[in-house]
Formats: C-alpha cells, structure tokens, sequence
C-alpha cells in the first residue's frame, strides 16, 4: 500500500548546519496492517511519517501510496491523493469553532460532497468512534480522549485507504490511551484501512502492531514482527525500547 | 458672552438638529468608506502578509518583505501629514478635496494598512497544526483561508474591526476639520471657533455615546462568535 524508496530529508539547523532527519530509508508498509514507527525523539519517526502524505517533501527518493507516486504529482492532484490519506495528530488540531459534527464534515466539504451525503456520513463516523450524542458540542466542552476520538471520525470521513496517526496517544492518560488505540484497532479492523502509527512507546506497538519500524538517527534499525502480543526483537535498540515499556 | 443656562443650551442644541444630524451622517459616510477600504483591501493585504511568513503557506521573505515595509511606511505618517500628502490623489479620484467622500480618501488610504496589521496579528494566533490538518486533508489555499484561517480568527476579526472603527470614529474627526464635516469638525466649527461651548460638549458627549455602543457590540458579537 505504502512504499517508501530511498528517502532523503535534511533540515536546515539554526546554527547554518544540517541535520538528516531520515537518510536513505526504504519500507514498504501492507495494505490492512497496522504499522507502528517507534523511535526514541529525533529518530525521525514523524518527519517519516509526514513524508507518507508529503507534509514533508524528500530530497530525494519516491513515496508510492496506493500504486501512485505521490512525489510525481503536481498541486490540485497531489491534493487530491491526501483526501484519500486520514490524518491524526497528537495535538489534535480541531477546528475550535466548528462543532464536533463540523469538523467531521471538513474534509467531506473539501472532497465537494454534497450536503445529504455529508450528515449522512459525518453521523456514520460520530458512531464508530461513540460520540453521536456530542455532534453539536465544540472541541472545547470535550475531554482530550474525545478530541482524539473526533480526530480520528474526521481522517475516517472520506473513506480513506490509510490513517496516518502521530503520536495519537502521546498527550492523554494509560486509560484514555487504551481506548484511543482499541478504537483504531477496531477501525483497521472492520473496514481493512492501512493505519500507520507513530510512537514512543513499546506498549503502543504491542498493543496494535502487526509491524513496526524501528527507527534510530533517521535510519531504519529493524523491522519488527508482533505476535500475540510479544514483540520479536533482535537489534539492542529494539530491546532497549521493549525495556523502557 | 451670555451667561448660558442649562435649558438655553438644550434650545440651543435643539436648534441645530438638523446640523447635528447631518455632521452624524457625514461621519458614518467617511467611517463606512474607509472601513469598506480596509475590510476589502487591507483583509487581503493582511492575509497575504501572514501567508507569506517563513513557514506559512506561500512563504516568501522579499513579498514578506516588502509587503511589511509598506505597510509600516504608512503607518508612519501622522494622520494630518497623510491627508495633506493625499491633496493630489484625492483631487484625481472624487475632483474635490473637501467633503466627507474626499476626506475618505485618505481615511481609506490610512485604514488599509492599519487593518491589515490586525488581521495579520489575529491570524498569528491559530494554532499552526490546525492550518497543517487541513492541508493534510487536501484542501486548497482557498478552502483553507475562507474555511480554517477566517473561521478560526472570526472572534478576534471582530475585535480588530471594533478597534478599528473607534480609531476611525476619532481620525474623521481630524479630517473633518480640514474640510471633512462629520461630527468633529462640527464640534471645532461651533465649539472652538464660535465659543460655543455647549455644542462642543454635546458632541463630544454624543462621540462617547457612539464608541461605548460601538465597543460592547463588538465585545458581544466577538463573545458570541468564539468557541475556543
């Protein structure tokens, strides 16, 4: 589904200097599976993620979403290819003037749904994520597990093929954190979409990984596989992260 | 001069309704042009400014640059300084320089850059990630200005309007004097020149009317619009 082939991406540093925040990776991610990025912060797990839906543009190297390059495209085509890629961040990033139905309903109106279809649609996602009777409440009368759950109904809206989550967990309590990922975990699940997950804890990737990319100065260390829960690691980096969990 | 007694004066002032009334719609015809001006040019000027900011959507530090230059350029200016400056232009664009259309002019010409530095400062406050999601949705730099950027800000565009037109209410004034009209140059007209005092007072007092009601509808309409 995700094919990332030799990327490249520097930033510029403040001190004139440059810092590779991913060199050189390949990796290719299933359709229907559940991918985690784990890294400890600055192995550049989320600029890897951002370069899925070119956030972040590569210096070099190709990202093939779906059998499309997405770095051949221009503007109107490549916006359209992300209205096929959910997004869900750690902060959220909710519109605080829309209503939690509203904000669902964004990415409806920037596809040019139309109206019927759109309250149809937005009250389908309201459901998977349990906040149907929170439709007309604002993101500030909600509590951060449901933000996260209205982030998640939105990159759900439009049907999309992968949900790209980063650090969705990162800013709420072990309890809300356990039903954030059981929700996307269900999600994966009953409509088969490709979610990729960024984080730092070894927990999360038992949690709702098949797979998960160990990530260390913007280089691929291992790719693990996860099994009923245990993680079958075998570089020191992996098992230093396991420990950490 | 008279010794003048409370109920001379309302006679007095009662007399000079119609004048009143017409300095009150002379001053909302310089405030309406120049906010239209400042609504319509100064909106997207500030707009654009934010957008070209390093690290915002059309990032360019020369458009930066010299948009920011320009708009500090004149806002530099005093007020009266503009307005005589603008004689020429003025003359070229309504064929006078008195009146409250001419005086509008350079009220237009002083609100743009004002208004789009708060529109600017406004759209600062929106959390970056918010603009990023959408972006990430596929929207259009359109779709995300009309429905992210103005939609977010919406509360404090109020505010910024409101401020606006309190500054504006009290520039018309100074341009009412130099052949404006409107209720300032009504106050200095009667008031300072003709020593009458109680018309200077009365309008004055009719000013504070207007910007305390100009400010709690702002304040009202800004409260009801926030949802953060």
């Amino acid at each position: 589904m995700i094919h990332l082939q030799n990327i490249r991406k520097r930033f510029r540093r403040p001190d004139g200097g440059w810092f590779d925040a991913v060199q050189d990776t390949s990796l290719s991610i299933t359709a229907g599976e559940v991918f985690g990025l784990i890294g400890f912060s600055g192995a550049g797990k989320s600029t890897l993620l951002r370069l899925i839906n070119l956030l972040e543009r590569p210096d070099s190297g190709a990202v093939i979403v779906d059998g499309q390059d997405l770095t051949a495209m221009n503007a109107p085509a490549l916006r359209r290819a992300r209205q096929h890629l959910g997004m869900v961040f750690q902060q959220f990033n909710l519109m605080a003037n829309r209503t939690v139905a509203d904000n669902i309903a964004f990415p409806l109106e920037i596809a040019g749904w139309s109206r019927g279809d759109i309250a149809q649609r937005v009250a389908e996602c309201l459901e998977v994520v349990g906040l149907s009777d929170r439709a007309q409440h604002y993101p500030a009368q909600l509590s951060g597990g449901q933000k996260q759950r209205v982030g998640i109904a939105r990159a759900l809206a439009p049907r999309p093929k992968v949900i790209l989550a980063d650090e969705p967990t990162s800013a709420l309590d072990p309890k809300t954190t356990q039903s954030i990922l059981d929700c996307l975990r269900d999600i994966n699940q009953r409509f088969g979409v490709t979610v990729v997950i960024v984080t730092h804890e070894m927990h999360v990737v038992r949690s709702i990984c098949h797979r998960a990319a160990v990530l260390d100065a913007g280089q691929v260390v291992e790719v693990v596989e996860v099994s009923d829960g245990t993680v079958d690691a075998r570089s020191d980096l992996a098992r230093s992260l396991l420990e950490a969990a | 001069m008279e010794e003048m007694t409370f109920a001379a004066a309302l006679a007095d002032l009662a007399g000079m309704a119609p004048e009143i009334w017409q300095a009150c719609q002379e001053t909302g015809l310089m405030l309406g042009v120049g906010l239209a001006a400042a609504i319509l040019l100064g909106g997207p000027l500030g707009i654009w400014l934010y957008l070209s900011q390093p690290g915002q959507l059309f990032a360019n530090r020369l458009v930066n640059g010299v948009l920011g230059w320009t708009v500090n350029l004149v806002r530099s200016f005093p007020f009266i300084i503009l307005m005589v400056s603008l004689v020429p232009l003025t003359r070229l664009l309504v064929g006078s320089t008195i009146g409250p259309v001419a005086a509008a002019v350079p009220l237009s010409f002083a609100a743009i850059p004002y208004f789009a530095r708060l529109v600017e400062q406004t759209l600062r406050e929106i959390p970056r990630g918010v603009v990023e999601a959408a972006e990430a949705m596929g929207a259009s730099p359109l779709q995300i200005i009309i429905k992210v950027l103005l939609n977010e800000a919406r509360s404090g565009l109020i505010s910024s309007l409101t401020i606006l037109t309190i500054s504006f209410l009290s520039y018309s004034a100074v341009a009412g004097v130099v052949g404006g009209g409107g209720i300032g140059d009504l106050a200095i007209r009667y008031g300072y020149y003709r020593f009458q005092t109680d018309v200077m007072v009365a309008m004055v007092l009719l000013l504070v009317v207007i910007v305390q009601i100009i400010q709690l509808l702002g304040n009202r309409l800004a409260a009801r619009l926030d949802k953060r």
